[in-house]
């Protein structure tokens, strides 16, 4: 699906909801897509529900901060989907300062009948009426409308960098560089700082908040990342206040591999609860590492996800993507992970099995209904057929954002404006 | 365009025919689906009227329908409906067809708006009630259990809350029915269920007989108190306090109490916090001797929990605790089982509660007397008055009637005044202003002595401050003050004080003078305004800066009731008339004002004229377009220079006037709507049809 190349049309984030049904991107001019899943059709068993575009609006607009003669992007960073409440759907999606709720809902009726107007919305004239007509209800072609309705604005003073649904489905948070929030959906005027990390002195910063999430199941209790590579969890029963955590996970550094980049690469850019509660992931610039609640001194599994670019680092730092934030996620249970690379590349890992592979996200090769081929990166000297060498990589291309549907074999990848959903392959 | 609606209603209402009023019900019914949200929502605010032109046969068949349909609109609108809806039995044939309005209420139940379903649910309790007992069974209970067991949570939520109402009424095999769908709710999937089931389980126990609430009420509330969410643990704590009402004294400690120990020990501190918030409903309700032997040392645990929160919430019930405590022995329990813990709380590390504290701590010492708060009480007292916490201080302050009525407040003067001082003059102006507020109040009780000798130089500092809201604040506090101590106390001590101020070289200052006059000038009578206070406001007319000269004018017509005939015609009229010839265009504008109100009293006392015949002076309706003049009016902008933010006004009252012009013009075209409204407005008067309310 190609929307055209500009800037605006770059997807930023996609998230499937909790049945697996709809699909929501985010882009960077602020718009969400919101696709649905074809109802399967019994005559034709091979074509299990094809994504279609279900609706499309316009979610956050450009805007200045002149008080602070700031602009904000209108770039769409993170977007949440609520439980089903009731027959409409609903989401949070968020820039960089303002989380905004989003009701998108189906009507297939409307009036019919003026007393006033004849059908054609000519007046009439008054004096010819002589009953009351009350207007009636009559089908008309299914229309899907997104309505905002809340705004929760003017709590960040730094970038919004995640959003996470509680699961007491009541309150949600906001983190942002520095600080975490937390609202109730009802109440869009005022919101809780359970975490501030901003030092009294400025100059003191040593480390930022990366990405933050609430458990699936405890309500009490979140997680958030940092800059230095360290994950903090959090017990909200403890304290209103939760600055002290009460886990801290971190991996003693590995002295021989000590260089000028390893303050940067350790930084976690996403950290993902499994499904079942019981483990935490976490992407940094080179692995993906899975995390047990109950250990706090290592992970029980690292995944080197391109290792080969561990000699690059210094032409990566040149062409800041060193500083690129790949997100990562869990397949419905628990069992594969997926996480992107470059050259439109992204990668899964068997936990199971220990067996991972490289699959490619490109026009080229992805007709539909074909199957992908595993590629692979020569790392020394000599290529093999197949194999792409790491110095042909397009550094440009890069798979920052996926998703995978909850519970079946079927995801979403997000490649620059391109978004590719792939789904294994029928017997 | 008037003309085409206004006669023909006129016909019509003379021919009395039922047609005439037809047109503006078939506007209304129109602007049900009207663009304009604000249209729909007053044609559904006007639904009864249209309800009542249809009858109840179309209302029932064709109104009905259609707003069953109707829940895309916005929150207000549907808000509205909902409420509309509940007094609605009357326009759809009574009692006997009540059930027709379920099915809006019911799409409007599912609605993902808490407040509308809120209203929805209440809408139907309403309609309930006029349900016959047949009629009940027949619609009302199946629409509750449709609703219970609704896909979705929304439509389970509002279930909730219509289970007390039906129950009583119903027969046993029904009432069977509804206790098992609160039970089922009771252990929903959803948190959002589960709370709302919380919620009402206080109120669904108190229907029931009082044997299933043993056998089952008991049951659910330890469960929904033993829930993984927190915010369903904390919700059952607010259903203990009915249960508790209902239950005997030994089954509460049976079956209930272990309970809510629990809860005040829970690992989460908003379901402790929970406790503490509750704690005098609690009290009530499981009686005296509960209380003592579970209670106290629960609420003991609360006021040194480990979270703030917490403590605080405990520390604003402690002066409830205390009074509930039965007489006998409570002296003895308070003095060992609670003060200790104060005394604690008195120098916690967390402001707000010891803010909590003094906002309650001074009402101890009418409950234990005077000896004790002397000996115990007063040290906690002296203390907080000392806190670096201004809130604390502050709190300790505006409640010292408790104390003065006790052991009288010379106890405490010592360590007031310099808590008073420094209060005074704290850095945050919110703070000053708090303090000025309470002045009058500790003027009274300090009396007149202490107050010359120790606070009357603050208030005269207050008249000077750099924030005018405190300026203004003190000016206010000077008239309860003369109020309080009367107009010769005001001469010798307050008013030489503010008149000295008109020759400050600051015009800010001198403008206080004015205000203080204006505000001053009735409380001190006629004698001392004359004597005193004209002379230095006529004298002030010279002044060499513009917003000083306009307040002149503004004073002058202020005081101008206050004095006699001679000093206006002889003293003030001549000042006003040289105003009113200034060169700034504010200050003639005001000097005509107040030429035109004074020369109106002069005129009354010579030949008195009836006031319709009275020429109306053409600046007193242009009066609130003037406001903005006042440069001191906006906090913040008082220092800027007056006399620039009063020409910008008058742009503006240019501006306004013209306005109003083009207003006119238009008058016309506006007129036909007003027509219909009218006709609307006769309408409502016959909408009031009562029906009585039938319950069997």
């Amino acid at each position: 699906m190609e929307t055209g190349t500009t800037e605006a049309d770059i997807i930023s984030t996609v998230e499937f909801n909790h049945t697996g049904e709809l699909l929501a991107t985010g882009d960077k001019g602020g718009r969400v897509v919101i696709f649905q899943r074809e109802q399967e059709s019994k005559n034709q068993v091979h074509r299990r529900g094809e994504y279609n575009v279900y609706s499309t609006f316009q979610s956050h607009e450009p805007e200045f901060d002149y008080l602070k003669s700031l602009e904000i992007e209108e770039k769409i960073n993170k977007i949440r989907w609520l439980p089903q409440q009731n027959a409409a759907y609903f989401l949070l999606s968020t820039n960089d300062k303002t989380v905004k709720l989003w009701k998108v809902s189906e009507r297939d009726k409307r009036p019919e009948g003026y007393n006033l107007k004849d059908e054609e919305g000519r007046l009439r004239d008054p004096a010819t009426i002589t009953t009351l007509r009350v207007p009636v209800l009559r089908p008309m072609d299914l229309m899907v409308e997104a309505t905002p309705r809340r705004v929760f604005a003017n709590a960040h003073t730094y970038h919004i960098n995640s959003i996470s649904v509680n699961s007491d489905y009541e309150t949600y948070m906001s983190a942002d560089d520095l600080r975490i929030n937390l609202w109730n959906f009802e109440i869009t005027n005022q919101s809780f700082n359970i975490v501030d990390i901003k030092p009294a002195n400025m100059e003191e910063l040593t480390e930022v908040i990366t990405a933050a999430e609430f458990h699936p199941h405890h309500c009490n209790t979140f997680v958030y990342s940092s800059s230095k590579g360290t994950i903090r969890l959090c017990d909200m029963r403890a304290s209103a206040l939760c600055d002290r955590h009460t886990k801290f996970f971190e991996e003693p550094e590995d002295p021989s591999n000590r260089s000028f980049f390893s303050e940067i690469i350790s930084s976690i850019s996403d950290v993902k609860f499994s499904h079942s509660g019981r483990y935490i992931m976490t992407r940094d610039y080179l692995t993906v590492k899975v995390w047990d609640l109950n250990m706090e001194n290592r992970p029980i599994e690292t995944y080197q996800v391109h290792d080969y670019l561990r000699s690059k680092l210094c032409s990566l730092y040149e062409n800041d993507c060193i500083f690129d934030k790949f997100e990562c996620v869990w397949n419905g249970s628990d069992s594969v992970i997926m996480t992107g690379s470059y050259n439109n590349f992204f990668r899964m890992f068997d936990r199971n099995t220990k067996r991972d592979v490289t699959l490619e996200a490109s026009r080229e090769n992805s007709k539909p209904r074909a199957i992908l081929k595993p590629r692979k990166v020569c790392v020394g000297g000599k290529r093999r057929k197949d194999e792409i060498s790491v110095d042909s990589l397009d550094f440009s291309k890069k798979i920052l954002h996926t998703a995978w549907h909850p519970s079946e074999n079927i995801i979403a990848v997000a490649a620059t404006n391109n978004l590719y959903i792939f789904q294994d392959k029928v017997n | 365009m008037a003309g085409v609606a206004g006669p023909r209603m006129g016909q019509g209402a003379a021919g009395g025919d039922g047609d005439d009023s037809l047109y503006p019900i078939a506007v209304l019914i129109d602007e049900l689906r009207n663009e304009d949200v604000q249209l729909r929502l007053n044609s559904i605010k006007k639904l009864s009227t249209i309800a009542l032109a249809l009858g109840v046969e179309r209302t029932r068949t064709e109104l009905l329908p259609f707003l069953t349909d109707t829940i895309y609109d916005e929150d207000e609108v549907l808000l509205a409906l909902a409420e509309q809806l509940g007094n609605f039995t009357g326009l759809v044939g009574g009692p006997d067809f009540a059930h027709c309005l379920l099915p809006p209420l019911e799409s409007l139940a599912t609605v993902e708006e808490t407040v509308v379903r809120d209203k929805a649910v209440e809408s139907l309790r309403q309609i309930s009630q006029e349900h016959t007992a047949v009629a009940l069974e027949a619609h009302f209970v199946p629409l509750v259990k449709r609703l219970a067991s609704g896909d979705w949570f929304t439509s389970r939520t509002s279930a909730c809350g219509l289970f007390s109402v039906c129950y009583p009424r119903a027969s046993n095999a029904v009432k069977a029915e509804i206790r098992q769908h609160f039970r089922s709710l009771c252990s929903d999937d959803t948190p959002m269920v589960r709370r709302a089931a919380a919620s009402k389980l206080g109120e669904f126990a108190k229907v029931l007989e009082l044997d299933s609430v043993k056998s089952e009420i008991v049951p659910l509330f330890t469960n929904l108190a033993s829930d993984e969410q927190d915010s369903v643990r904390l919700l059952a704590v607010e259903a203990c306090v009915n249960i508790a009402q209902l239950l005997s004294e030994d089954d509460l400690e049976a079956l209930v109490m272990p309970t809510l120990g629990q809860a005040a020990e829970d690992k989460s501190w908003r379901v402790r916090y929970m406790v503490a918030d509750k704690f005098s409903e609690l009290q009530k309700a499981v009686g005296p001797k509960i209380t003592l032997n579970d209670l106290i040392p629960a609420f003991q645990n609360l006021l040194k929990d480990c979270e703030a929160e917490v403590r605080a919430a405990a520390a604003h019930k402690v002066k409830e605790l205390c009074e509930n405590l039965p007489m006998e022995g409570r002296e003895t329990i308070i003095m060992n089982q609670i003060l200790p813990y104060i005394k604690e709380l008195v120098s916690d590390t967390n402001q707000h509660v010891k803010s909590a504290l003094a906002s309650v701590i001074m009402g101890l010492s009418t409950i234990l007397g005077k000896g004790n708060t002397i000996e115990h009480l007063l040290p906690l007292f002296l203390a907080q008055l000392k806190d670096e916490c201004p809130e604390v201080r502050l709190n300790i302050i505006s409640n010292l009637d408790c104390v003065n009525e006790v052991i009288g407040i010379r106890q405490l003067s010592q360590s007031l005044l310099p808590a008073i001082v420094e209060l005074a003059e704290d850095a945050k102006w919110r703070v000053r202003l708090a303090i000025i507020e309470y002045m009058p109040l500790l003027a009274g009780q300090l009396g007149v002595e202490f107050f010359d000798e120790k606070l009357n130089s603050l208030c005269m500092a207050w008249l000077v401050d750099h924030v005018y809201a405190i300026r203004e604040a003190a000016t206010n506090g000077l008239v309860k003050l003369v109020q309080k101590f009367g107009k010769e106390w005001a001469q010798n001590t307050i008013v030489p004080k503010v008149l000295v101020m008109a020759n400050d070289p600051n015009y800010l200052h001198r403008m206080t003078t004015l205000f203080c006059i204006n505000a001053l000038s009735e409380a001190c009578g006629q004698e001392i305004t004359t004597k005193q206070m004209l002379p230095v406001v006529l004298k002030m007319a010279g002044d060499q800066v513009a917003n000083v000269r306009f307040n002149v004018a503004k004073s002058l017509q202020k005081i101008g009731p206050i004095l006699d005939t001679d000093a206006l015609q002889e003293e003030v009229k001549p000042v006003l008339q040289k105003l009113g010839q200034d060169e700034d265009v504010d200050v003639k504008y005001f000097a005509q004002e107040a030429i035109s109100v004074v020369a109106q009293r002069l005129r009354k006392l010579d030949f008195p004229v009836k006031d319709s015949e009275e020429p109306s002076t053409p600046g007193a309706d242009k009066n609130h377009f003037l406001r903005p003049r006042d440069p001191e009016r906006t906090l913040g902008s008082g220092e800027r220079d007056g006399r620039l933010s009063g020409s910008v006004a008058s742009e503006k009252t240019v501006e306004a006037v013209q306005f109003r012009g083009t207003h006119a013009a238009k008058g016309p075209a506006y007129q036909r709507h007003v027509n219909t409204r009218d006709t609307l407005a006769q309408l409502e008067i016959a909408e009031l049809v009562h029906f009585p309310q039938s319950r069997d």
